[in-house]
C-alpha cells in the first residue's frame, strides 16, 4: 500500500539549493513575510514553563506588534497539555488556536495507555491540535505497524482536534527514513506532519521539509487529500522562511499557502519577520529593543 | 468546536520582477579585432550586429574578420610562440595564467552580465555556472603549467604551436575558457573565433587578457563568421584545430584536414540518452531530466534529449514531469528567477520549430506547460513529445533546443541496444538505485561522458568529449592537456 521511492541525498540538496536562488523583492516579499508571520504557531516547550510565562506568550500571539496596525496574528501557540487550559482562557475570543504537544514529548518513551492518557487531557481542556511524537525507537527497529497502529490510536483520542505527528527528523537520520516515517504518518491518520520536537539537531533542513513535502505532494496526486507540513526547529529568519515558502509554492502550488495547511514551529521567528517587514516599509531597520521578547 | 484561524486570504504568491542590473557595464559601440595584443580595425572595413535575443535589440557591431585579418593573426600568434611563448619556463606561464582568472573573478559579475544580454541563457545560470566554472578552467589549468613532466611521465613535453580555435555560441565564455586554458598551460599561441551570435564575453575576455600583460600575439581573438572559421582551418601555418560545434561543421572540417599534418580535436553534437530505470529515486530523476534537456534552453551538445523510462513507472515520471514543467519560468533572462531564457538566435528558433511540426506530424504527443511568452525576443516553451518510436526523426536528429522526445522501454538489454542505436555518442544518464547496475550500464554504453544519478555536470578536472559522430579528443582534465602536447 505504501510505496515510498528511494531518495538521492545529492540530488535533494540541488533542488534545494534552486529554492534558495529564487529573488523574493517588493511586493511579493512583503506578501510572503506577512505570510510567514501568520503561519507561525509560537512555541514554548520547556521544564520550566510556568502559567506566567505562557500568559505573556499568548498575549504577544495576538498583539504581535500594536504600533503597526494591519498584520495578523500567528496560527496558534503550542504548548505542554498542563498549559492548555490556561492558554485557551487567555486567548479567548481571538482566532489563535492552541496546540498541545503529547504521547509522552519529547521523547515518546512512556508506555501507550499513558500517551492516550496524555492526549485526552489535552483534548479534554480544550486543545485544537495535538502534536504528537512517533516512537523513533520502534521505527529504527523496523516496527513500522507498532508505529502506525500508536498513531493511528491516537488519532481516535483527538476526536475534532487536528492531529500532527512529529517525526524527529533528526534520530531517523536518513531521508529514506524520513520519507517512510512521512507516508507511515499519513496512511495513519495525520492531518500534519512535522518535522521535529526542537530538541534534537538538526531539526527542520530544507532537504527534510522537502522530503517530506514530497510525500504530501504523491499522496495528494493518488487520494486529493490534502495534509498539512509543520517545518519546526532551526527556523528563525525571514529569509530561511521565505525560503520555506517557495519550496512549498513550486512543490505543493498556492492551494498549501496559508495556516490552514503550512506552519512554522518558532519561537525567534516571529521577532526577525516583524522587523522586515517593518523595514520594508520604512526602508530602515529599527532596533530590536522595539520588539518584545516573549 | 475548532475555532475558525487567523487566515489572511492569499490567492497567489508571486514573485516580484527581480532584474539583474546592467548599470555597472560598459558595452562599446564598436568591437575590433584583437590581434597582437592591440585592438585592429578588420581588413574589410565591414563590421555586423550582434543582437540581444531576449528582446531583439542591437547590442554592438562586431568586426567582420577575413582571411588576410586571420593571416596577421596567425603571423602574430607564430612570432609570439616562437619569440617568447615556447621558450618562458611553465611556471612563468602559470604566473599569467592565474593572473587572468583572478581578473576573471573580479569581473564575474560583467561577464555575466553581457553573456546573458549576448546569448539569451539566465542570469542565474550564467552568474551560478558559466563564468565560475570558466575561472575555474584557468584555476585548474595554470596549475599544471609547470608540471607537465609530472602529468605525463616519460614523454618528451613539446607544446604545438599555433592553436586554431573556433567555439559555439551555447556557452560562448565556457567554451572560450575551455580552449585557452589548457592550450597556454602547454605552451601554444592561439587564434580563436568566437560564435557569430555570441562574440561578446570572448572580447571582454581579450580585455582583461590584455590588461593581465600576457605577451602579444600569445592570443588573438578573430570574430567573424563561418568563413573567417574557415580561413583559421584552411591557413597552413596552424599546427592544431580545436573546433565545438555542430557535427555538419565538423565533417567539413576533417576534411579539409585530410592531407596536412594539423592535428585536430572536434566536439560535435549529440542526441544523448537519459534512462530512467524503475528503482530510481523518481523525483531526483525527474530534476535530472529537466536539468537535463531545459538546462540553457537545450543548447547543450550533451543535452540529456532522448528520455527512456522504464515502461511499469512511465505515466508517474510523465506526469511528475508534467507537473514540475508547470513551474518553470520563461521570459527575461536577466530576472534572477527565470528558469528558461531565450533561443540564441532567430535562426536557431526557426530550426526548433521545425522540429517541433515535424513531431507533431509524425503523430507523438505533444505537452507544453502555458508559460507567458514576451512580446518580443525568441523563445520556445519545453517541449515533450511523449510516445516517441525510435524511427522518429525527433528522436535521431539533434534538435538543440528545449525538446525532449520520451521513450519507453522494458529490459535492461533493450535500453542499451536503443541508446546506442545513434551515430553520436557524446554523454548518457542513468538513475537506478542501483550501483552494480550502473556499472554495468557505463561499461557498455557508447558515450563520452555517464552521469549516474545526475545529469550535466561539468568540473575542470574531468575529462569531456563524444565517441562516433560526436568527435574526438577529449578537453578537461589530464586528457585537455595531451590534446595540445606533441
Amino acid at each position: 500500500m505504501i510505496d515510498s521511492r528511494a531518495i538521492d541525498k545529492v540530488g535533494v540538496e540541488e533542488r534545494v539549493a534552486r529554492f534558495q536562488t529564487r529573488s523574493i523583492k517588493n511586493e511579493s516579499k512583503l506578501q510572503g513575510l506577512k505570510m510567514a508571520l501568520s503561519m507561525i504557531d509560537l512555541t514554548t516547550l520547556e521544564g520550566k514553563d510556568t502559567p506566567g510565562k505562557v500568559k505573556q506568550m499568548c498575549y504577544k500571539a495576538h498583539h504581535l506588534c500594536d504600533m503597526h496596525p494591519g498584520l495578523p496574528a500567528v496560527a496558534a501557540v503550542c504548548v505542554y497539555p498542563t498549559m492548555v487550559s490556561l492558554a485557551k482562557k487567555e486567548l479567548e475570543g481571538s482566532n489563535v488556536r492552541v496546540a498541545s504537544v503529547s504521547t509522552a514529548f519529547p521523547s515518546g518513551q512512556a508506555p501507550m495507555d499513558i500517551k492516550l492518557m496524555d492526549t485526552r487531557f489535552a483534548v479534554d481542556h480544550g486543545a485544537d491540535e495535538i502534536d504528537m511524537v512517533i516512537s523513533r525507537g520502534k521505527f529504527l527497529t523496523g516496527e513500522y505497524e507498532f508505529v502506525f497502529d500508536e498513531i493511528a490510536s491516537i488519532k481516535e483520542v483527538c476526536g475534532k482536534a487536528r492531529l500532527k505527528v512529529i517525526l524527529e527528523t533528526g534520530e531517523l537520520t536518513t531521508l529514506d527514513n524520513v520519507r517512510k516515517a512521512a507516508d507511515l504518518a499519513i496512511h495513519a491518520g495525520a492531518d500534519f506532519i512535522k518535522t521535529s520536537t526542537g530538541k534534537i539537531q538538526p531539526a527542520a533542513t530544507m532537504q527534510v521539509t522537502y522530503t517530506m513535502l514530497m510525500a504530501i505532494k504523491d499522496y495528494f496526486d493518488k487520494t486529493g487529500i490534502m495534509i498539512g507540513m509543520k517545518p519546526a526547529g532551526g527556523i528563525s529568519t525571514s529569509k530561511l522562511a521565505l525560503h520555506n515558502l517557495v519550496m512549498v509554492k513550486e512543490v505543493l502550488g498556492n492551494a498549501w499557502l496559508s495556516n490552514e495547511w503550512f506552519r512554522f514551529g518558532a519561537s525567534s521567528l516571529a521577532n526577525d519577520v516583524l522587523m522586515q517587514i517593518i523595514k520594508s516599509e520604512t526602508g530602515a531597520y529599527q532596533s530590536p529593543d522595539y520588539f518584545s521578547i516573549d | 468546536m475548532v475555532k475558525k484561524v487567523s487566515k489572511i486570504e492569499v490567492p497567489s504568491w508571486d514573485y516580484s520582477p527581480s532584474l539583474e542590473s546592467t548599470s555597472h557595464i560598459v558595452l562599446k559601440e564598436k568591437y575590433d579585432l584583437y590581434i597582437d595584443g592591440r585592438w585592429v580595425k578588420p581588413h574589410s572595413g565591414k563590421y555586423f550586429a550582434t543582437v540581444n535575443p531576449a528582446d531583439e535589440q542591437k547590442l554592438a557591431d562586431i568586426a567582420y574578420g577575413n582571411a588576410l585579418d586571420v593571416d596577421k593573426a596567425v603571423k602574430a600568434a607564430r612570432k609570439a610562440y616562437n619569440e617568447v611563448w615556447s621558450k618562458m619556463p611553465g611556471s612563468e606561464r602559470a604566473k599569467y595564467i592565474y593572473r587572468i582568472a583572478r581578473l576573471m573573478q573580479e569581473r564575474a559579475r560583467e561577464f555575466a552580465v553581457i553573456e546573458t544580454l549576448d546569448s539569451g541563457k539566465t542570469i542565474r545560470e550564467s552568474r551560478d555556472i558559466d563564468v565560475p566554472l570558466a575561472c575555474n578552467h584557468f584555476f585548474y589549468y595554470a596549475g599544471w603549467a609547470d608540471k607537465l613532466e609530472y602529468a605525463f611521465p616519460n614523454r618528451k613535453i613539446q607544446s604545438l604551436g599555433v592553436a586554431g580555435q573556433i567555439i559555439p555560441w551555447n556557452f560562448p565564455l565556457l567554451m572560450a575558457a575551455w580552449k585557452i586554458a589548457p592550450a597556454l598551460a602547454t605552451g601554444n599561441t592561439i587564434v580563436l573565433k568566437p560564435a557569430e551570435t555570441t562574440s561578446l564575453t570572448a572580447l571582454l575576455l581579450a580585455e582583461i587578457i590584455d590588461q593581465s600583460g600576457l605577451p602579444p600575439g600569445v592570443v588573438n581573438i578573430v570574430t567573424g563568421y563561418g568563413d573567417t572559421g574557415a580561413a583559421i582551418v584552411n591557413h597552413a601555418d596552424v599546427d592544431k584545430i580545436a573546433f565545438t560545434g555542430s557535427t555538419g561543421v565538423g565533417k567539413l572540417i576533417q576534411k579539409a584536414l585530410a592531407g596536412t599534418s594539423k592535428k585536430v580535436t572536434l566536439e560535435l553534437g549529440g542526441k544523448s540518452a537519459n534512462i530512467i530505470f524503475d528503482d530510481a529515486p523518481i523525483d531526483q530523476a525527474v530534476e535530472g531530466i529537466v536539468n537535463g534537456i531545459f538546462f540553457n534552453q537545450g543548447h547543450v551538445c550533451c543535452a540529456g534529449s532522448r528520455l527512456f523510462v522504464q515502461e511499469n513507472i512511465a505515466e508517474r515520471v510523465v506526469e511528475k514531469l508534467k507537473q514540475r514543467m508547470e513551474t518553470l519560468y520563461l521570459g527575461n533572462p536577466l530576472d534572477k528567477n527565470t528558469d528558461i531564457g531565450a533561443i540564441n538566435s532567430k535562426e536557431q528558433l526557426v530550426t526548433i520549430l521545425k522540429y517541433i511540426k515535424i513531431g507533431q506530424k509524425e503523430g507523438a504527443e505533444m505537452y507544453q506547460p502555458v508559460c507567458n511568452i514576451p512580446a518580443k525576443g525568441y523563445y520556445c516553451p519545453p517541449t515533450l513529445f511523449i510516445n516517441v518510436a525510435q524511427s522518429s526523426l525527433i528522436a535521431q536528429e539533434e534538435i538543440f533546443g528545449p525538446v525532449l522526445t520520451i521513450q519507453t522501454f522494458r529490459t535492461v538489454d533493450e535500453v542499451i541496444q536503443k541508446a546506442n542505436n545513434t551515430p553520436f555518442g557524446l554523454a548518457a544518464g542513468v538513475w537506478t538505485d542501483k550501483g552494480s547496475r550502473i556499472f554495468n550500464l557505463t561499461t557498455k554504453l557508447r558515450a563520452g561522458v555517464i552521469w549516474a544519478n545526475t545529469y550535466n555536470k561539468f568540473d575542470p578536472t574531468s575529462p569531456f568529449g563524444g565517441y562516433k559522430e560526436s568527435g574526438f579528443g577529449r578537453e578537461g582534465g589530464l586528457h585537455g592537456l595531451s590534446a595540445y602536447l606533441k
